[in-house]
């Protein structure tokens, strides 16, 4: 077999030569050091080699193999939203500078990331209307669980007590980040009209607890009553941690910061990053001053050159794991940097007047999907309070088989929360974006009165 | 080298903001602007204050202007020991991309999905037969997440057991994130020495491992590059009292196709695709840190698991024994499109000639640089040499000075100051997509360093000299934090 | 490192390079002129409260520059009477004035005569040098 490849720069003749220069007679030799007995006999049991034109014919093929309706005609919301990527996105992203450099530790170097990400930290902060926010995190779950792990650093009462109305997989990785770190978890309950009770948040903080966390909006659509919480926060001594899922809605809805939030975490796939089956995401980390040495992940931070310039760095490192070790804000290395970037590309382009046009342009969809089907009979919305985009329907019959007749017409209705909830069984998650027209919406509404 | 038509800096993107620019139009809006369920004005926000408006020329001159500030791969080596920053082939970027991929919601139903869970579950089986593994979890975003996974499961086998155990091993030399991960999973962790060969110390081990040793962590290669020898000795030591092997995979490029590691004994192990699967670094992630698994580890993986219904391929989320999710969501897939088709365009002669291609490399520039440049571990290396600034001691130049020549060169440096075990550490790993002139070009600017350091030693103490900005007051930085950009003179 | 740094006689020194001047049953405490320039500039010091317990040989709070974090270690149990909050914005009176303006806390001692397990200025002296060989 041919030892050159495309990628291996090296032609046989360089190959032989650099290795005698190196001190070596055969190849196996530079292996020596590896026990005998664990050298591979065989070849590795994979597919290929192929060339570029076979590879690409081939994942064609597998992508191709994922048949899903029309966008426009998709209604899935649920931890992720597809919004318009504007083609600048894509097109900056894709600079080599940006994509194929590393984690800016050498700052002279790597002024184009650091700027970016300054920038990224002072647009979330603008966002959420707090002080601080880190260079980014995996994704929206994660995220929560350390933003609960870092009010109680701050004030450690080593419990938090939990809505029981954020999407269940952040409740899950919460759990499971928090299960040994000797932080209790309580859940306190909803009201009627969906929203987290403020009365069960208080009975639930009357023991102590350093954080009291909700969604907003919550799974299920509705917007929360941010203020009230933060009060009932405030006068139990916990600081309200405020998870958003969808980032648009913070181009139309109060931030939470100004609500009296100290910390708003969550996803920022919203903002422009490609819904790629779940990953990779963008977690976000925003939070009030008084927690800046207790910040999970990446600071960018201001500095001077010795010429004076002004530049950026990354800044208090000794939070984190390659210093503290065990003893680190969290043990986050590589993050999503180039999500990042897209994020702030996107909120750039938008800009001011874009960001709360889209939002705008989200609600107002949604809101008249929700009308529309208001019309249909049969149909009941168990979750009545306010929403951004997102809402619950009560079909008539299973959600889930409704879905599956729907897909047969080239629509995706919406998520069927008996994925995540045994007894909702005839329940709908239904998202509507600006992805979504109206002729779309007309004829969900259409299919599903028809059924 | 030249610094390669680098630009003095750009203003920040609220600096050149000017009031009324936008830089993308939203269709009309097609249905009412107003009606019952809109919310009502206490609910909403009256603007965004500070946010930039920029046109769309604007926003591409701001972020191209800034780009060209940045060292990148595509310019370069970097020499980042325990980094492996190769080569990012550009047609993974391309399938990663495809529209059945990338616009391809989490939420849509497995029968619509099917492609994208055959490309998992094929990942999942490669790596699996690369690494001698039983199951790989594809769900951790990063190295450092799947240790965490690595360890939980470690617990929840040993809590399956009857006594989850309290402590972690980690050598002195191990990357910080293994002791952070450990903690996370609620042990407690204790250094295990290395002896003088730079390996764990066989002895030490033998005589701290008893059933309270939940697992050891280690590196292979370690951190000086160097293969742990005795890693059937130390798993058989832990093996004897019940505790399990967990092995950092960062360094997995040194030997794919040459070893593997769940034929040393290793229980558990994470790998990096960012790393030895060059997907590619952006300037911090995404990346992915999938964790293999032997069978008596399975019942733990996260949940939900892949696996085949008949011609079907499902989710599986009913694992009672799990150890529950670490995110939402089913992992980074668009880092699997991409290690995926880089695996499928090496193949398995490919993938054997790409760890010898690193190995080679290293000990080219190993043996080019020796006689220079103090070598404090005279083992074989493999991917990776470990270097330290000792011979030059008397002239005052530190790793650190070294660093910031070594990009008036058109370097990016190497890892410095790691592994914590040898003083002034220069850790460099070129991987195998360099070529000769790349290589010696790197060895002729840190012989000419060496020689500077001696001759001329304040040149090196004030570089860098030629790029966009010079040495940084990180000391005013850290006392005064400006973490972001603020209208008025206040700090925040 | 050697040690031609400033080690006054008249106080007392840890084998974590602590110092300790002693008055009545009042200690104070700081770090020595060896540790500041091992961490180098220093940026941020964490401080225990005021009133909170001290362990001899326990950590009472930490001292970082921007590429190391060091623990402050306590060379005398007792309670913290008072605590040097000009730290907070002039964290480099460490590296300026390690004995002086760089002082950290006030213990009221447990057990005053603990004091006299602790090194001499000459031992610290010795310390040290021995340490960097």
């Amino acid at each position: 077999m041919s030892g050159v490849h495309r990628y291996l720069p090296l032609s046989e003749a360089e190959r032989a030569e650099m290795l005698r220069a190196a001190g070596f007679d055969r190849p196996e030799d530079l292996f020596a050091s590896i026990p005998a007995h664990l050298r591979l006999q065989g070849a590795l049991d994979v597919p290929g080699p192929m060339a570029e034109q076979d590879l690409l014919a081939d994942l064609t093929g597998r992508a191709a193999e994922n048949r899903v309706p029309d966008p426009r005609a998709q209604f899935l919301g649920g931890g992720a939203y597809r919004h318009y990527q504007p083609s600048i996105v894509d097109h900056l992203i894709s600079r080599t500078e940006f994509y194929s450099s590393y984690t800016p530790y050498q700052p002279e170097i790597s002024q184009g990331t650091l700027q970016a990400v300054f920038e990224y930290q002072t647009l979330i902060c603008q966002l959420t209307g707090l002080d601080l926010s880190n260079a980014s995190m995996y994704e929206g779950a994660s995220s929560l669980a350390e933003a609960i792990l870092m009010a109680d650093r701050l004030a450690p009462k080593k419990r938090a007590v939990l809505s029981d109305r954020p999407h269940p997989e952040y409740a899950q990785t919460v759990r499971t980040y928090l299960a040994h770190i000797g932080v209790e978890v309580t859940t306190f309950g909803h009201r009627p009209d969906g929203t987290a009770d403020p009365q069960a948040a208080r009975q639930a903080l009357a023991q102590g607890a350093s954080a009291l966390v909700i969604q907003h909006p919550n799974f299920f659509g509705c917007v929360e009553e941010v203020e009230t919480l933060a009060a009932a926060a405030k006068q139990a001594g916990a600081h309200l941690v405020v998870a958003v899922t969808e980032p648009v809605s913070l181009g139309l809805l109060k931030p939470p910061g100004a609500l009296g939030a100290d910390i708003v975490v969550g996803e920022a796939q919203g903002l422009g990053v490609p819904l790629s089956f779940g990953g990779p995401f963008l977690g976000f980390l925003a939070a009030r001053t008084a927690f800046m040495r207790h910040m999970p992940g990446r600071l960018v931070g201001e500095a001077k050159d010795v010429d004076g310039r002004r530049g950026y760095v990354l800044t208090l490192s000794t939070r984190e794991q390659h210093i503290r070790r065990e003893k680190a804000t969290s043990n986050i290395c590589t993050n999503e940097g180039l999500c990042a970037l897209t994020a702030s590309i996107f909120m750039a382009t938008l800009g001011k007047r874009g960001m709360m046009d889209l939002a705008r342009h989200n609600h107002a969809k949604a809101a008249y999907a929700r009308t529309r089907l208001e019309a249909v009979k049969g149909l009941s919305f168990p979750e009545p309070a306010p929403f951004f985009n997102e809402f619950v329907v009560r079909l008539k019959g299973s959600a889930a088989e409704a879905v599956q007749r729907l897909a047969g017409k080239g629509i995706l209705a919406g998520i069927p929360l008996s994925r995540y909830f045994r007894d909702r069984e005839r329940d709908l998650l239904v998202c509507v974006t600006e992805m979504n027209p109206k002729a779309e919406i007309d004829r969900l509404a259409d299919e599903i009165g028809r059924m | 080298m030249e610094t390669r038509n680098l630009r003095p800096a750009e203003g920040l993107l609220f600096e050149v903001s000017r009031p009324g620019r936008r830089g993308a139009d939203l269709p009309p809006l097609d249905v009412p602007a107003e009606g019952p369920h809109h919310l009502d004005r206490r609910h909403r926000r009256d603007d965004i204050e500070g946010f930039p408006e920029l046109s769309e020329v604007d926003v591409v001159r701001h972020y191209t202007r800034l780009s060209r500030l940045n060292y990148a791969i595509d310019l370069g080596l970097y020499p980042l020991g325990s980094c492996t920053m190769k080569y990012n082939p550009k047609i993974n970027e391309k399938v990663a991309r495809l529209p059945g991929f990338a616009d391809l919601h989490p939420q849509t139903p497995e029968e619509m999905s099917q492609g994208a869970l055959r490309l998992m579950h094929a990942l999942e089986r490669a790596l699996a037969a690369i690494c001698g593994m039983d199951r790989f979890t594809l769900q951790p975003a990063a190295g450092a997440q799947g240790e965490q996974v690595g360890i939980l499961m470690v617990r929840a086998y040993h809590q399956d057991r009857g006594n989850p155990r309290q402590v972690v091993l980690i050598p002195d030399s191990a990357h910080g994130t293994n002791p952070a991960s450990a903690h996370l999973a609620g042990y407690r962790v204790e250094q295990v020495a290395s002896n003088a060969r730079g390996c764990v110390d066989l002895e030490a081990l033998r005589r701290r491992v008893n059933d309270d040793v939940a697992v050891l962590m280690l590196t292979n290669p370690n951190t000086l590059g160097v293969f742990e020898g005795e890693i059937e000795a130390v798993a058989r030591v832990l093996h004897d009292k019940g505790a399990l092997l967990y092995m950092d995979g960062a360094n997995l490029n040194a030997f794919v196709g040459q070893a593997r590691p769940g034929d040393m004994g290793v229980d558990v192990h994470h790998l990096n695709l960012h790393k030895t699967f060059s997907t590619p670094h952006g300037g911090g992630g995404p990346g992915a840190g999938p964790v293999g698994v032997k069978k008596i580890l399975e019942p733990f993986l996260p949940a939900p698991v892949i696996e085949r219904d008949g011609d079907r391929l499902r989710f599986h989320h009913d694992r009672p024994k799990s150890v529950g999710r670490i995110r939402s969501f089913h992992g980074n897939f668009g880092m699997f499109v991409r290690a995926w088709a880089f695996i499928l365009a090496h193949g398995p002669d490919g993938l054997k000639r790409m760890s010898e291609t690193a190995v080679l490399n290293a000990n080219y520039l190993r043996r080019r640089l020796e006689k220079t440049w103090h070598l404090p571990y005279k083992e074989p290396s493999l991917h990776e040499v470990v270097f330290s600034d000792k011979n030059l001691e008397a002239t005052g130049v530190r790793t650190l000075d070294v660093a910031k020549r070594l990009m008036d060169y058109g370097f990016h440096p190497p890892t410095i100051y790691f592994p914590l075990i040898v003083k002034g550490a220069l850790m460099i790993e070129p991987t195998e997509t360099e070529s000769r002139e790349e290589l010696d070009l790197f060895v002729d600017a840190l012989l000419a360093i060496d020689a500077e350091a001696r001759r001329d030693p304040d040149l090196v103490k004030n570089a860098p000299h030629t790029t966009p900005i010079r040495r940084l007051d990180e000391t005013a930085a850290a006392r005064n934090p400006i973490l972001r950009w603020s209208p008025d003179p206040r700090k925040s | 490192m050697s040690a031609d740094g400033i080690y006054p006689d008249d106080l007392k020194y840890t084998k974590e390079h602590e110092w300790l001047e002693a008055r009545d049953n009042r200690a104070t405490v700081g770090v020595t002129h060896y540790a500041q320039a091992e961490l180098g500039d220093i940026v941020y010091v964490e401080l225990p409260q005021v009133g909170s317990a001290v362990v001899a040989g326990e950590a009472f709070g930490t001292v970082e520059s921007v590429k190391a974090v060091s623990e402050l270690f306590a060379p005398t149990s007792g309670t913290v009477a008072e605590v040097n909050g000009a730290l907070t914005d002039k964290p480099d009176a460490v590296n300026r004035d390690p004995y002086g303006d760089g002082w950290m806390i006030r213990i009221t001692m447990a057990d005053p005569k603990e004091v006299d397990g602790l090194m001499s200025a000459s031992q610290y002296r010795k310390y040290i040098e021995d340490e960097a060989n």
